[in-house]
């Protein structure tokens, strides 16, 4: 949105401070929004191979995901806000990860967790599995580890929480179910003759560009 | 002027229409602002589960068993009464055997009946 007016001053992160160290807590709409949905990102309830026991364990009482607002674990798409791929995703799986990514609804995230999730992990040479969720959906966090300990996904789920609160809810760098045109729209994978169809989502994904050096 | 003594149950009546519906008018202009609809085919899917659905779930229910049910009531009712009936067996005055006979004579019928028909066998 671009106002014909001239935008009223900011006050810079010191002023802040200086303002908090008064007393006096500055907000705007657009970080309260951001704080509070930050602090309740619910995921879905899906796990997938190893990782997933990693998962359950950061859920319960010893590693206690609760303590970030995230322990409501919903067992339907409609109702989470961010998907945890914890293991590996195989071929015949692909399909059903990509119409849950499909079917949650936007403000949506993504956890890519383990390496597996990441790169197709220790069986990437294997013919059935899917060299990394990232060619289907746009993932927001990738933990490495095989698999992570929860301490892992814990911060992860930090990171993911600091990149909520540095989303702007308007202008070009909104999230992108407010951007205008997009359709949010994933195509689903179908199963070919020897390969996934289509085996990347182009608008996600696009295989990295060797460049050899000068002179190697 | 005073205003009625009842005016404020109209005042009470007016703000607790206008609260929710100023809630409810926020939270639809939130939703248009900041959480534009974005329904696709996948999206609006009535399984959540992953997998697609096959077939429709408007299917045909094989309606048969109910005479199976309804034949298991014969059994049913006749241990309810056969019991009694044979503990007090020898002390019944002619007429409430013949009662019992007849009653055992209408399920028996109703079994022979649906036996005959073929109901018995499962199609």
């Amino acid at each position: 949105m671009s106002d014909a007016a001239p935008a009223p001053p900011v006050p810079t992160d010191a002023e802040r401070e200086e303002l908090r160290r008064h007393g006096i807590l500055l907000t705007s709409m657009e970080e309260l929004y951001n704080w509070g949905r930050s602090h309740s990102v619910w995921p879905l309830q899906f796990g997938l191979a190893c990782c997933a026991i990693e998962m359950i364990a950061a859920s319960m009482a010893r590693f206690d995901i609760a303590r970030f607002g995230s322990e409501v674990f919903r067992p339907s798409p409609r109702q989470a806000d961010l998907l945890i791929v914890s293991g590996t995703v195989t071929k015949k799986m692909a399909p059903a990860v990509v119409r849950l990514w499909n079917q949650m609804p936007e403000p949506k995230y993504c956890i890519a967790m383990g390496a597996c999730a990441i790169s197709g992990g220790p069986f990437k040479q294997g013919y059935n599995v899917l060299k990394g969720i990232d060619r289907f959906v746009p993932v927001d966090i990738y933990i490495p580890g095989c698999p992570p300990r929860p301490e892992a996904l814990l911060h992860g789920l930090m990171q993911l929480q600091e990149k909520i609160r540095g989303q702007s809810i308007s202008g070009p760098d909104a999230p992108r179910h407010l951007q205008a045109g997009t359709t949010c729209d994933y195509p689903v994978p179908q199963f070919g003759e020897h390969d996934l169809v289509p085996t990347k989502n182009p608008a996600v994904w696009q295989p990295p560009v060797l460049v050899r050096k000068e002179g190697a | 002027m005073n205003p009625h003594p009842f005016a404020f149950l109209a005042m009470f009546a007016a703000v607790a229409v206008a609260f929710p519906l100023a809630l409810l008018a926020v939270a639809r202009l939130w939703f248009r602002l900041f959480q534009p609809g974005k329904p696709s085919e996948v999206k609006n899917a009535i399984y959540e589960c992953g997998v697609p659905s096959t077939g429709d779930s408007w299917i045909q229910f094989k309606a048969h068993y109910y005479l199976y049910a309804i034949l298991f009531l014969i059994f049913d009712v006749e241990v309810l009464f056969l019991l009694p009936f044979a503990a007090a067996f020898r002390a019944l005055p002619a007429g409430a055997m013949l009662a019992m006979l007849a009653f055992i004579l209408l399920l028996a019928e109703g079994l022979v009946w649906a036996w005959h028909r073929g109901h018995l066998e499962w199609k």
